[in-house]
């Protein structure tokens, strides 16, 4: 009963979905402001029900209800119950319903928080969110309904969640990544809408900004979370794998990146309007390829989910629809938005349009490694994945020209600047961050390479010419005329040094060994004693195996972790549970292979000096992201908008 | 209209794109067609897990058949059991080739979830699986008059898969028979 209704609500949700897009765009067409108005009506509506079929999807999994197929699928009576409430998501109906899920709570935020937005844009800016879900609804409706039910299989105990997935990074990581994913619903929609009333009002950009903002910190809270979660689960010591589902969430991210920059332009000078309503479509557009890579099976990968032809062609229908109208539009209509003023060579629009071009060129770049399998094979030249080396050589290649601009961009000047000035401001900054890799692999005694040289060189001159900007700053206007977007900046860009000096360190010095041990062993690794101690028999809730227990001993500190390896009952599938010791510094990272005799283990040991460096400048970047977000700008301008409608 | 080239290449790439997408689409990356197929089945000759007498390509051979691959460790073969009980009981042959089992455990579970073959070979270290390309349990495979392979089912056999995929083929197949 309860999958039924959550069926019916999911159809109410449709209906309320389509009124969004046919009353208000007919009022817009009679000019019938009540017709407009009651766009709001049905956004709420949308919620509701949408609502009303994800609790209903919960508690069949909660009840344990194998009868719908979903739930068999993904579940098992011995599944704890926090995990239950993740398998909902787990396969690639719940997904689904998540993402209009997170969609139609977008659309409710958009609805209730951009009442002084002119009313013309924001009736057009819900009915294109209003478009996105029909299409959404209509998808999960006809190809993949997530309380289909099943009387076949009765005696099952379900078939469990993926036990890649039963780990508590899963708990956030999707969501947050959804989060984002959809977030950029928002900004396509407002760039739609501004290409759709054929103008753009100098405000566009101030509202845009904190929307996009919103989905950028959510999509790079998902995607620290899952590189985390993958170091931690994967077992394989690795935290980033260009997996097509990750370069998926990167490519959305490099735009969203660039279109948060390309926004500062639009907001402050109203320039690179036509590129900055380019961006933001494309960052939505790549969420929307990336779902149609990961859903429709083109592309294989460690996460994709079951295949159907059927579900990819029209994903495939509804991308030609979505991306290829809203792109024919901006080709005919983004013409009507340039503004001819040209600012100098030397100036911050310059440097953000660079910026904006290197962004842009990394992610053509993802994009080009991601597909390429599919250009061959749809050529016919034969089935070949495209590796890790590739995606490195050219990533890092494309970063370094990006970093050295990252310190000089934010010491330049709108409009016009002197690059004289600024090369004698960051002089001694060039110099010192030179030096300072140097002297400090000399403290330490590591040898140098030049890839790990260029890595710790960039991110000191990032740090050190951030913090001049800063210091400047504070010196000509005082700390009360630092703003949040602007502190922001400085923790996001601070957070990128940190992710590259994290990244350098732990790939270039990091220690991997593969070794034999028996209980009673020792192993030297790193200056440190690592001593395995015994193993014992694990009993979980819905696994067994074998725990292990390690003593490590670096200088002073005395460290005790246990690995295990467990068979989960219902798919019989092994997992290694890695166990990692943490200090800020470093990581002593332990993976049991496979046993080799009555008591001996193959046993996989890394050293990662500074690894957790890389997730710390991802929060970095993420609370930068929230700074600016929170930044007082765009609340004063809501209130004298509010007062010139009153 | 001034710059409008420029500005349409963005909508061009993503043409070219969709046209790739759309041809990724017929390709299956996860198929892994087996190239048995179209073949006789292999030479074996296997002992029965419950009467005493043999199982070999000659014992199948004159009948439109089904081999399905079940062990007692696989928990997704518990799911089409009830299913295969019912082509069985309809009047389909069913060969079980017990892969990589103990013929205790393979009894017992026979006892506890029903025995819709009829006759099982006991394949232990899982040799003719190997010939046959199996690559996990359960697996079904069609087998014509002639004893020839005509389809692979790889995982649990419901009633869809079955009206998708098996039964338009056995139709076809007693076609040739009647016409023959």
């Amino acid at each position: 009963m309860i999958a039924e209704l959550g069926l019916f609500a999911l159809c109410w949700s449709l209906v309320f979905a389509m009124l969004l897009v046919i009353v208000p765009t007919l009022g817009l067409w009679y000019q019938k402001p009540t017709w407009c108005k009651a766009s709001g009506v049905y956004v709420l509506g949308q919620f509701v029900f949408v609502a009303i079929a994800y609790l209903c999807l919960t508690l069949c999994f909660l009840r344990n209800d194998f009868t719908v197929v979903y739930v068999l699928t993904n579940s098992s009576i011995s599944l704890p119950w926090f995990y239950k409430l993740c398998a909902v998501w787990g396969g690639h109906e719940g997904s689904m319903l998540l993402w209009v899920a997170v969609l139609s709570l977008w659309m409710v935020a958009v609805c209730g928080l951009s009442r002084g937005l002119d009313d013309a844009f924001r009736v057009r800016v819900l009915v294109v969110l209003g478009g996105l879900s029909v299409g959404f609804l209509l998808f999960l409706l006809a190809t993949s309904n997530p309380f289909a039910r099943q009387f076949e299989v009765l005696d099952s105990v379900g078939r469990d969640l993926n036990p890649l997935l039963q780990d508590p990074g899963f708990l956030f990581h999707p969501p947050m990544l959804y989060m984002g994913y959809v977030g950029f619903s928002v900004a396509f929609a407002f760039a739609i809408a501004a290409l759709w009333m054929g103008r753009v009002e100098s405000s566009w950009a101030k509202w845009t900004r904190p929307w996009t903002l919103a989905a950028w910190c959510c999509l790079t809270a998902g995607i620290t979370l899952g590189s985390w979660w993958a170091y931690r689960e994967l077992g394989w010591g690795g935290w980033w794998f260009w997996d097509p589902v990750e370069n998926a969430s990167f490519m959305p991210w490099l735009v969203g990146t660039a279109l948060i920059h390309s926004l500062i332009v639009s907001e402050q000078r109203q320039q690179f309007v036509a590129w900055t309503l380019l961006l933001a479509i494309c960052a939505f557009s790549l969420s929307l390829v990336g779902t149609f890579l990961v859903r429709s099976g083109v592309l294989t990968s460690v996460h994709a989910f079951a295949v159907d032809p059927l579900r990819g062609l029209y994903i495939l229908i509804f991308l030609l629809i979505v991306i290829g109208g809203s792109l024919v539009l901006f080709a005919l209509r983004a013409h009507t938005l340039q503004r001819q003023d040209k600012p100098d060579v030397v100036s911050r629009e310059s440097a953000l349009l660079l910026n904006n071009v290197f962004l842009a060129v990394t992610m053509l770049t993802v994009l080009l490694g991601t597909i390429y399998p599919l250009l061959i094979d749809g050529l016919g030249l034969g089935k070949l994945s495209v590796g890790a080396p590739y995606f490195n050589t050219l990533f890092i290649i494309l970063m370094l020209p990006m970093l050295l601009l990252m310190g000089i961009g934010v010491h330049l000047r709108w409009q016009r600047d002197v690059l004289r000035t600024v090369v004698v401001r960051l002089g001694w900054a060039v110099i010192l961050s030179a030096l300072l890799p140097f002297v400090s692999l000399m403290c330490f005694d590591r040898a140098m390479t030049v890839p790990i040289y260029a890595g710790l060189a960039l991110a000191c001159w990032v740090i050190l010419s951030t913090g001049i900007a800063l210091y400047r700053r504070v010196q000509r206007r005082g700390l009360t005329g630092l703003t949040f977007a602007y502190l922001g900046m400085v923790i996001a860009h601070l957070g990128v040094a940190v992710s590259v000096l994290g990244i350098t360190i732990s790939s270039g010095y990091g220690i991997q060994d593969d070794v034999k041990m028996a209980p009673g062993d020792h192993i030297q690794i790193a200056g440190m004693h690592i001593m395995f101690v015994n193993e014992e028999n694990l009993t979980g809730p819905n696994y067994h195996g074998s725990r292990t227990r390690f003593d490590i001993q670096d200088g002073q500190r005395q460290a005790t972790i246990y690995p295990e390896k467990r068979v989960y009952d219902v798919g019989k599938m092994p997992m290694t549970e890695s166990a990692i010791d943490v200090t800020p510094f470093r990581d002593v990272y332990i993976a049991l292979g496979e046993p080799l005799d009555e008591t001996a283990w193959s046993i996989r040991l890394y050293y990662k000096p500074f690894v957790r460096w890389i997730w710390g400048g991802g929060f970095l970047i993420l609370t930068g992201g929230f700074l600016a977000l929170i930044d007082r700008r765009y609340y004063l301008t809501r209130k004298t908008h509010d007062m010139v409608i009153e | 209209m001034r710059h409008i080239y420029w500005r349409l290449i963005p909508a061009l790439f993503f043409g070219v794109f969709v046209i790739f997408l759309w041809r990724g689409l017929s390709l299956n990356p996860h198929a892994l067609p087996s190239t048995k197929i179209g073949q006789q089945l292999p030479d074996f000759q296997l002992s029965t897990l419950d009467k005493p007498s043999v199982l070999s390509p000659k014992t199948i051979r004159g009948h439109i058949a089904l081999l399905n691959v079940w062990a007692s460790w696989c928990p997704a073969c518990t799911e089409e059991q009830v299913f295969l009980m019912q082509l069985a009981h309809d009047g389909l042959l069913i060969y079980g080739l017990n892969y990589k089992d103990q013929p205790i455990a393979a009894r017992q579970w026979l006892q506890e979830w029903g025995n819709p073959y009829r006759l099982i070979g006991q394949d232990r270290e899982g040799r003719v699986g190997i010939d046959l390309g199996v690559y996990g349990a359960p697996e079904t495979f069609l087998i014509d008059q002639q004893g020839i392979i005509r389809y692979r089912h790889a995982g649990v056999l419901n009633a869809m898969v079955w009206q998708n995929e098996f039964v338009p083929r056995i139709k076809q197949l007693e076609g040739h028979q009647q016409r023959a």
